[in-house]
């Protein structure tokens, strides 16, 4: 459904009297299948919304190519926009405006007749829990409400894809709940879903696959499952003072269990181990032989976060 | 075909959204109205005019002209808020034509001007204004043809700041030497030889003596069709220009 490579971007911003490029993104390689919701994860600033919006066709990539559902990116943004929906992150209705006539406008500029606008249009208020509403001015629209408008405008043409930028963010936690379930309607409905997100549950619990993307570039791609096997075994986590943990660090550093070591910023390790069930003892004992001691020991298995640990230096997190 | 259709919807949504809420339409004539009725009777006296009908001929042209430009050059507010709200944005990912998406716009701002210049004559009449009606429609089209331009330059220019902030005293900047230089409020035959000659650079002094020509009913004075060409030739670039800023991204 999308095949990318080498998809740049950089921009020129201006601090004072200087001017330095920012490279916002740096060769983005992607491959999304066909009916899958594909995720986009990193933190803020990574590039994320730059490449879905090269992607969407609203900024001129400065390199690379792209096939779209069939069609070029570059060559044919036109035949692009026709094939795609798009949803920003920072919404898009206005406020003046009902849903009905927003939904009855997008559609037009789709080159929806008339008729078919109004139908399209009262199918799209019905399936999002919109009918009440429907006529109502969007200014009168609680958060989660006014996002499903916008995720119905994305998709009132009936696109191959629909890209959605930070869909939950902002949102209290049922209206979360409800627009996952939307968003897994749209791939019940056959369209692929590309959404990015900085929420490591939510690219867990809602994407088939992901790409975690930081500093402009995809630093890892796959299931959710197979990233964090790719970090096989366990991680522990061991409470300690802040004060004790470089010791703790240097007693535990080089011990044949101990695969990959991390200290926590507030005090405290991280340890990546093959099997939590073996390595606990051994990292309890190591800890009294050093005379050291500790608040809490934890064994869980790897997260997403881990995986961008791993992969970036930092938590996601922190970041 | 396709840009008329697409430029029908924008305008259809855009009018709409306006005749919501026409009071912009009556705030935007309240300032001119309170000139024609405060500032022009000052006019026969001033101008030596024979008639207040005389005078009125001299003052009306120049205010309309006077609306049409900053009704135009200040519709660029609007835009920055559509901009904020995301609606450019939407529209910009479907096939919509860029050019329909200022056209739909700006014919909005025309229609809107003509409604208000249509106000301003009626009032006129009541001060014994006479005009011919063809010379008042082709002044129209001018009027027409000026809020074309300084509104696509205002959402061309809209486009590129993004912001009130910045618009605003931009926008000022521009319109108050064009307003001065253009003989709006008096004409510039009382102006010294270097204040003329710096005005016959400034192409809304052509348009406001085309306007004045059409009122004194003197269709075949040249300065009507050059006024318009003029006129015409910039609404053409100030549309093209703006449409690639459409075009271009835009956040």
């Amino acid at each position: 459904m999308i095949q990318t490579r080498g998809l740049r971007k950089s921009f020129r911003s201006r601090a004072g009297r200087e001017t330095k490029t920012v490279e916002a993104v740096r060769g983005v390689d992607l491959s999304v299948a066909e009916g899958e919701i594909f995720g986009f994860l990193g933190p803020n600033g990574a590039g994320k919304t730059t490449t879905l919006r090269m992607l969407a066709t609203l900024i001129e990539p400065d390199g690379g190519e792209a096939t779209i559902a069939g069609a070029d990116l570059r060559k044919a943004p036109g035949e692009v926009r026709r094939r795609i929906g798009y949803v920003a992150q920072g919404g898009s209705t206005w406020d003046e405006s009902t849903a009905r006539e927003e939904l009855v406008l997008q559609a037009r500029l789709y080159g929806i007749g008339k008729a078919e606008a109004h139908q399209r249009a009262s199918r799209a208020l019905e399936a999002f829990q919109l009918a009440e509403f429907a006529d109502r001015k969007c200014k009168t629209y609680s958060g989660g409400q006014r996002r499903r408008v916008e995720i119905a405008l994305g998709i009132i043409h009936e696109p191959k894809i629909v890209f959605l930028d930070e869909p939950t963010t902002g949102l209290d936690p049922q209206s979360r709940a409800h627009m996952w379930d939307e968003i897994r309607r749209l791939r019940t409905d056959g369209m692929t879903v590309f959404i990015t997100t900085h929420y490591l549950d939510e690219a867990d619990a809602l994407c088939d696959r992901i790409a975690i993307m930081d500093h402009g570039e995809v630093v890892a791609e796959g299931t959710p499952a197979d990233l964090k096997r790719e970090i096989s075994g366990d991680v522990v986590q061991v409470g300690l003072d802040i004060t004790t943990t470089p010791q703790a660090a240097q007693a535990l550093d080089g011990e044949a269990y101990v695969r990959k070591l991390e200290t926590v910023d507030d005090g405290g390790l991280r340890l990546y181990v093959e099997e939590g069930a073996t390595a606990i003892p051994q990292i309890l004992r190591r800890l009294d032989q050093a005379g050291l001691a500790l608040h809490s020991i934890e064994l869980h298995r790897p997260s997403l976060d881990d995986v961008f640990l791993t992969k970036t230096g930092r938590s996601l997190r922190e970041s | 075909m396709k840009l008329a259709r697409d430029t029908w919807l924008i305008f259809q949504r855009q009018f709409q959204l306006l005749t919501r809420n026409p009071v912009w339409v009556f705030v935007g004539v309240f300032q001119p109205v309170m000139y024609l009725l405060l500032f022009a009777p000052l006019l026969k006296p001033a101008l030596n005019a024979p008639t207040q009908a005389e005078a009125y001929k001299i003052f009306v042209p120049g205010l309309l002209v006077l609306l049409a430009i900053f009704g135009g050059l200040f519709q660029g507010f609007g835009l920055i808020a559509e901009l904020r709200a995301g609606v450019i944005e939407r529209s910009r990912v479907t096939p919509v034509s860029r050019l329909a998406l200022l056209l739909g716009r700006s014919l909005r701002d025309v229609v809107s001007l003509i409604v208000q210049a249509v106000i301003i004559t009626l009032l006129a009449l009541l001060f014994d204004l006479r005009v011919v009606l063809g010379d008042l429609l082709l002044a129209y089209l001018m009027l027409a043809l000026i809020a074309l331009m300084t509104s696509a330059v205002s959402y061309g220019v809209a486009l590129k700041v993004k912001s009130e902030d910045a618009l605003a005293p931009l926008m000022n900047t521009v319109a108050q030497p064009v307003l001065l230089l253009s003989g709006i409020l008096l004409p510039l035959s009382f102006a010294p030889g270097w204040l003329q000659g710096i005005a016959d650079w400034n192409p809304f002094s052509w348009a406001v003596d085309g306007t004045r020509a059409l009122f004194a009913g003197d269709l075949g004075n040249d300065k009507v069709w050059q006024g318009l060409t003029i006129i015409a030739v910039l609404a053409a670039l100030g549309v093209y220009w703006a449409a690639r800023q459409f075009a271009r991204s835009v956040r």
